[in-house]
């Protein structure tokens, strides 16, 4: 009796050691739309990424990519890394990220023709996806405008299972003022888009509110 | 179900429910005494039931409380028989170390002794004796003078050569008399090495006197302990008390210490086992931090054990005294790897928290500020590092006194924890007894119309029996 009492304690603790365990990581990409007039707020997005820079910790992923003419492209992404798990490492890149974010936003002179943002997001998904962190966001630093080439299809379902899609200072066009129920479909087809797709849909365009941006 | 019941004898519930109650009035008075008899026989029975759980209870707490005053007796003896075998130790040492050499003392006193005899000896005072061809000049020198110059003459050669005698004699006698003085103030050393030397030994005697009366007052603890009086035992309780705050306290003191040792290592962990693994619902880092702490405590332990200050571990305190000595020499080794290796890691947090804080500057966009006698609490930070891991060692002292004061404390509530159970119980088993006995009044208090009425009936007929008595007595008489 002794005996079977020690065996089934031995395998209870070797099983719940063997049992995997849940990632609490976490992996954001953010989109950045470079087309049009929306370049002029690029610089809000250099905010945007020092705050996730100052809240990522080590283990966690980040990549920031442009969205223009034909986004489903590795092209298109500026920098990505996934955090080291020694802090002093994981510090030397954030510092690298860093500056490679700001020599881009230097660099951007003028912004794309066309807006391809159901691109981006199906590359910020894959992307997401890969690192298998437990926590994924997609944030989508644009107006939502999208503005396809010609022969580009994305007519379809995302996947986006699991992943929070958050719209970041989705400015007003001047279209909107006219009739703000275009931007109020805007949002709707997105969140649409999104729900089809089994992700979470959110709205941030406070800039002063990032403290709730990437919380569990 | 229950309208239909109060409706059941009239259509009007007042009446109904009188009717009822009348019915269940006289139900109660026909079935008066069993239910007198059951709800004394049930409040008895509870009772006595209590009672005797009360009774289980405070044999039990008795024989705790027994249990108890052996555990602690039995503690307070090895305490003492610790003590003595201290005492005995340090007495041992005072007389291997100063009365060991006694016998050459004792020599050496014989010989200091022995030479300021001789030397006393030596400086007697003994006058030189004239010549003894001297009283026969001095008897012709001292013949008077006829006016002869040539007896005159010899005469006078005479006296002379008596004078050179006498003061030749008087310089040998000052020469002794030097010698003699340069002997005494020879002396003077001796007497005081004598003196410090006999001081010596008396400090020794003095403080085995002392140690003698300490034995004394430990064996008279010891033997009331052995005799297993109350008033040890009290003692003994009283002190245990005292030793299970006073380690609680200083254990409480001991955790904040290892909060704060935590805090130092924690971080800087994450370097070394990473910062995102977890162990459970805890972070590797912090697990590897705890664990590093937590073989510092071991090691004090093992360190404190071998020293043979602590006695937890009584194959550690059994061992050969060569390999305990090298156990002493290991544990210390580790001891100080650990708390190199903590205060390199306080170090690196330092260092780490810095860069960090560039980190955090330089994304808010203010330039790095460098911030002056960065250098103090880095220092303070690796010092604190090197030290607390040494301090937490000495957990083990109070660890120990903590450990065998909380059976005392713990035999302690629990003999009042019996005592309390068995007080409920005892007042449970008189409360159920007297609510018995309430009940059986308020039973009789329902039915008072009927009992009223069977009084009166009872009280009339016992009258007509007392009356009628004396008629019936009256007719026999006659009838005889």
């Amino acid at each position: 009796m002794k005996r079977t009492l020690w065996i089934s304690g031995l395998l209870i603790l070797t099983l719940s050691a063997c049992s995997e365990p849940t990632p609490r990581n976490k992996a954001v990409y953010l989109l950045l739309d470079t087309s049009g007039t929306y370049t002029r707020e690029l610089d809000k997005a250099q905010h945007i990424m020092n705050y996730l820079l100052a809240t990522l910790d080590s283990g966690d992923s980040m990549a920031i990519a442009r969205i223009d003419s034909g986004s489903f492209s590795e092209k298109d992404i500026v920098a990505k890394t996934t955090f080291d798990l020694r802090p002093s490492t994981a510090n030397a890149q954030k510092r690298v990220f860093k500056r490679k974010l700001d020599d881009f936003v230097d660099n951007v002179s003028k912004g794309s023709a066309h807006t391809d943002i159901s691109g981006g997001v199906l590359q910020a998904s894959e992307y997401l996806n890969e690192t298998g962190a437990g926590h994924k966001y997609v944030l989508i630093f644009s107006d939502l405008e999208e503005d396809l080439v010609k022969g580009h299809i994305r007519d379809f379902t995302i996947p986006l299972s699991g992943i929070n899609v958050i719209a970041l200072n989705v400015t007003k066009l001047r279209s909107d003022n006219v009739n703000p129920r275009d931007y109020l479909q805007r949002l709707d087809n997105w969140e649409k888009r999104v729900g089809e797709g089994g992700g979470m849909w959110r709205v941030v365009n406070d800039l002063e509110r990032l403290d709730r941006l990437i919380s569990n | 179900m229950y309208a239909e019941l109060l409706t059941i004898w009239s259509d009007q519930p007042g009446i109904s429910l009188a009717i009822w109650l009348a019915a269940l009035i006289f139900i109660m008075y026909l079935g008066r005494k069993p239910a007198h008899q059951l709800i004394r026989s049930v409040g008895r029975t509870i009772h006595a039931a209590f009672r005797l759980a009360a009774r289980s209870t405070m044999s039990l707490e008795t024989r705790l409380q027994k249990r108890n005053a052996e555990v602690i007796l039995s503690l307070g003896k090895d305490s003492t028989e610790r003590s003595i075998e201290r005492e005995f130790h340090r007495v041992n040492a005072v007389v291997s170390r100063d009365l060991s050499s006694y016998p050459t003392l004792h020599r050496q006193i014989s010989d200091t002794i022995n030479k300021i005899e001789e030397d006393y000896h030596s400086a007697t005072d003994s006058p030189p004796l004239p010549p003894a061809w001297l009283e026969a000049v001095e008897s012709i020198a001292n013949i008077p003078q006829s006016g002869d110059a040539t007896v005159g003459r010899i005469l006078e050669s005479i006296k002379k050569t008596v004078k050179q005698a006498h003061a030749e004699t008087q310089k040998v006698y000052e020469k002794s008399s030097l010698e003699r003085h340069k002997l005494l103030s020879g002396m003077q050393p001796m007497w005081r090495k004598l003196a410090l030397v006999l001081g010596q030994v008396k400090d020794t005697i003095d403080g085995l006197d002392e140690r003698s009366k300490l034995i004394d007052e430990q064996m008279e603890t010891y033997q009331a302990i052995r005799a297993g009086e109350e008033r040890a035992s009290r003692l003994l309780t009283s002190s245990s008390l005292t030793q299970f705050f006073i380690s609680g306290l200083v254990l409480f003191i001991a955790i904040l210490g290892g909060v704060i040792n935590f805090q130092l290592i924690a971080m800087p962990m994450s370097e070394m086992v990473g910062g995102t693994s977890q162990i459970g619902p805890m972070r590797t880092s912090d697990v590897a931090a705890l664990v590093i702490i937590m073989v510092e405590i071991a090691m004090g332990l093992f360190l404190m054990e071998s020293l043979r200050i602590t006695r937890l571990f009584p194959i550690i305190g059994s061992m050969d005294d060569k390999l305990r000595k090298r156990m002493v020499v290991i544990t210390f080794v580790i001891l100080t790897i650990l708390a190199s290796v903590e205060a390199s890691l306080a170090y690196m947090r330092d260092l780490l928290a810095l860069d960090r804080e560039a980190l955090t500057q330089s994304l808010s966009g203010i330039g790095v500020v460098e911030a002056e006698f960065r250098w103090i609490p880095s220092l303070g930070q690796m010092t604190m590092g090197f030290i607390l891991p040494f301090a937490l060692a000495f957990v083990a002292i109070p660890l120990e006194s903590f450990i065998h004061s909380t059976r005392t404390v713990l035999g302690l509530l629990a003999v009042v924890l019996l005592r309390c159970i068995a007080f409920v119980a005892r007042l449970l088993g008189s409360v159920a007894n007297h609510v018995s006995k309430t009940l059986v009044s308020v039973y009789d208090l329902i039915i008072l119309l009927p009992l009223g009425v069977e009084q009166i009936f009872t009280g009339t007929r016992r009258r007509r029996e007392n009356d009628a008595q004396p008629a019936d007595s009256v007719t026999a008489v006659i009838k005889e």
